[in-house]
């Protein structure tokens, strides 16, 4: 496969999720529109609940229910995966798409040894003589840091670090165009996270894949990814280049996360992060969904719902940022 | 933002001494009863905790750290070692009346909110148990109204409303508030806090913090404040304590710490910590971090197969503590001494943390 030139990797249009619970359906994800290129590092963050988690399974066609995909559209190289059954999408997964999952212990099954695992991922997809794979499975394994002794493992007798890379080397197999991460470091203690990071930045030059990588760790993905989405209760309330977000953050929601969490360098700083916290998905506020929060509401904002508005090559979802209101 | 916002700085001066490890060792026997295979939890810990002070605890998941919080609330017993709480050994508390009384001095916050407070009931029950246990001298009257003020000084106002809320009403944040509340009930002198911020979401973290901060000030309460996120103990505590494979690595005044790391694995945590505000800089080498050997782990330093620096002595010998800098020391073999005069032998007398 795949995409031509011109037309980006995947395309998410207006995206909606809902799950659908005895009150009446939950919007967990709403009208998310995302562009990924081939070969780019998307990050995404935002806090438990933003609906990140649940935006990904739906790209990757996961949800069960009751969550399930309200409207909108997901474009992945041409194929129009909203409507696509179980069977089309069997051909798709681990070889043009690959997930890894936050909790490799509970992702891997325990009773298999990593070679069987690989074997029967591999084995779905491609028919491969014993020797062949034996050898593939090796270089895997050597790819992702892994001494490819541990092809004999069984999952508990890895550490979480080699666990997560474990799952890598399974969803790199058959060399995907995109692989979806969600949260695969949360799990591991800092100095892991930065090896393992390191690591898929590295295969990702390699190979060319790219990458949707969720996380609550906004410091994280700061020197990953190419372009960053920030989400707040179910909406992506800015997007644009991972530097320019850094450096100049818009939305007062991508502003007070900046300033939640203390550095080790520099002076100490007071910090204050976010008054209140997020809000219940079956009970939305009314117009902007953060103005309960915000440092600088006004009028308008409990009135109406902003859009997302274009500025300096990023999009924000706030009114101080609305062209027809600029002074 | 006010002044009780501000974190604090470390402090000039050494207060009276609240809280102190000596020898502190926990094994934990792998197998049967005849098994001769033994986890080190923790090993020969010394350490001292004053008032007034907020110390971090730092390492990664299965260093120690929370083992430590353990031994110190009596969860669990030590194997060898003693721990003095104001000079007396915890071995000496006998009668319930005792035990109580520690337990009030030195209460605990978990980690996880949600799995800490009973659903069924409401928020004013664990505090009002807790001012029963351990204030025996406030009326049926004077409870309530003290229930209010603990609420009141951990940020949930209106206090009345909140304590007829259920949990499920309150989210991550006001939880570990509430965690704080029923430990303040006891009148505190020292509070453990086993990763108190880290399941919350990370816009209310600080806050969390900011709450230890502001009761250490107002409430003069000291802190052992367990993390394995240094950029956060560097925001509250005044001293660090950085453990690996159950022993200390180094530990001294949090700043000194951050600006000249003396241990290796200190160093390597430092360089690991994403900061967003740093330069982009994406080194080639990645390092392949196994875990420590903890059982049965015999002589030498447990980081020795991780350390670009090791020597012959580091797989023979457990390196000491040695105090490299004013307050600041660190067990390694390699680690120079920043200090005036002949540096390792001197330091090598100086007794820990005075």
């Amino acid at each position: 496969m795949i995409a031509n030139a011109t037309r980006p990797l995947l395309q998410v249009k207006d995206l909606s999720v809902d799950y659908l619970t005895d009150r009446g359906p939950v919007r967990a994800v709403d009208r998310v529109s995302l562009d990924v290129a081939k070969g780019e590092f998307l990050g995404i963050v935002g806090e438990s609940g933003c609906g990140k988690s649940t935006l990904l399974f739906a790209i990757a066609r996961l949800l069960s229910r009751p969550a399930e995909i309200n409207s909108g559209e997901i474009w992945f190289g041409g194929h129009d995966m909203v409507t696509m059954d179980e069977d089309e999408l069997r051909h798709l997964r681990w070889r043009d798409y690959s997930v890894v999952m936050q909790s490799a212990m509970n992702a891997l099954n325990p009773v298999m040894t990593i070679a069987e695992q690989l074997a029967d991922a591999v084995g779905a997809h491609q028919r491969m003589p014993a020797g062949q794979l034996k050898s593939r499975s090796q270089e895997l394994m050597r790819l992702v840091g892994i001494d490819p002794e541990h092809l004999r493992s069984y999952p508990h007798q890895l550490s979480g670090g080699m666990r997560q890379r474990a799952m890598i080397a399974m969803a790199l197999a058959l060399t995907p165009d995109l692989v979806i991460m969600d949260e695969p470091t949360s799990a591991l203690d800092v100095v892991a996270q930065r090896s393992l990071m390191l690591k898929i930045k590295q295969l990702q030059r390699e190979f060319g894949f790219a990458t949707i990588f969720v996380t609550h760790d906004m410091s994280l993905v700061s020197h990953f990814s190419d372009r960053l989405a920030v989400m707040y209760a179910g909406q992506v309330v800015e997007i644009g280049a991972t530097r320019q977000v850094f450096a100049d953050p818009k939305h007062p929601y991508t502003v007070g996360l900046m300033r939640s969490f203390p550095s080790i360098t520099g002076p100490l700083q007071p910090l204050s992060g976010i008054a209140g916290s997020p809000p219940d998905l079956g009970h939305p506020p009314s117009g902007c969904r953060f103005h309960p929060r915000c440092p600088q509401v006004f009028d308008r904002c409990s009135k109406e719902e902003p859009d997302l508005y274009a500025r300096d090559h990023d999009l924000v979802r706030c009114f101080l940022f609305d062209p027809a209101i600029e002074r | 933002m006010t002044i009780a916002d501000l974190p604090p700085r470390p402090r000039v001066g050494v207060a009276p001494e609240l809280l102190r490890t000596v020898s502190l060792t926990k094994h934990f026997r792998l197998g049967g009863f005849l098994s001769t295979r033994f986890l080190h939890g923790v090993d020969d810990i010394n350490l001292a905790i004053h008032e007034d002070e907020i110390v971090a605890l730092v390492g990664e998941s299965g260093s120690g750290k929370s083992t430590i919080a353990r031994l110190i609330a009596g969860v669990y017993r030590p194997t060898s070692g003693d721990i003095l709480h104001r000079g007396r050994s915890l071995r000496g508390l006998r009668s319930r009346r005792d035990v109580l009384e520690y337990r009030g001095r030195v209460p605990m916050v978990f980690q996880d909110p949600y799995g800490s407070l009973s659903p069924v009931y409401q928020v004013s029950h664990g505090i009002m148990r807790a001012l029963k246990l351990h204030r025996r001298d406030l009326s049926r009257r004077g409870r309530e109204e003290e229930a209010e003020r603990l609420l009141e000084a951990v940020g949930l106002v209106p206090a009345r409303d909140f304590l007829g809320k259920y949990p499920y009403q309150l989210s991550g944040g006001q939880r570990q508030r509430i965690g704080f509340a029923q430990a303040l009930a006891c009148r505190p002198e020292l509070i453990l806090a086993d990763e108190p911020v880290s399941m919350l979401d990370v816009s209310v973290r600080i806050g969390v913090l900011n709450l230890m901060a502001s009761l250490r000030r107002r409430e003069r309460i000291s802190f052992l404040y367990i993390t394995h996120d240094i950029a956060s103990a560097r925001y509250v505590a005044d001293r660090l304590v950085v453990m690996y494979g159950g022993l200390v690595a180094e530990s001294g005044p949090v700043e000194d710490v951050l600006a000249h790391p003396k241990h290796p694995y200190t160093q390597l945590l430092l360089s690991a910590v994403p900061d967003p505000r740093a330069p982009i800089s994406l080194p080639e080498k990645t390092e392949v971090s196994e875990p420590p050997r903890v059982i049965n782990p015999g002589e030498g330093c447990r980081f020795r197969a991780r350390c670009p620096y090791a020597i012959e002595e580091c797989s023979r010998v457990t390196p000491a503590l040695r105090v490299l800098r004013p307050e600041h020391e660190a067990a390694c073999h390699v680690a120079a001494s920043d200090l005036e005069g002949s540096p390792g032998l001197d330091a090598r007398r100086r007794p820990a943390h005075i």
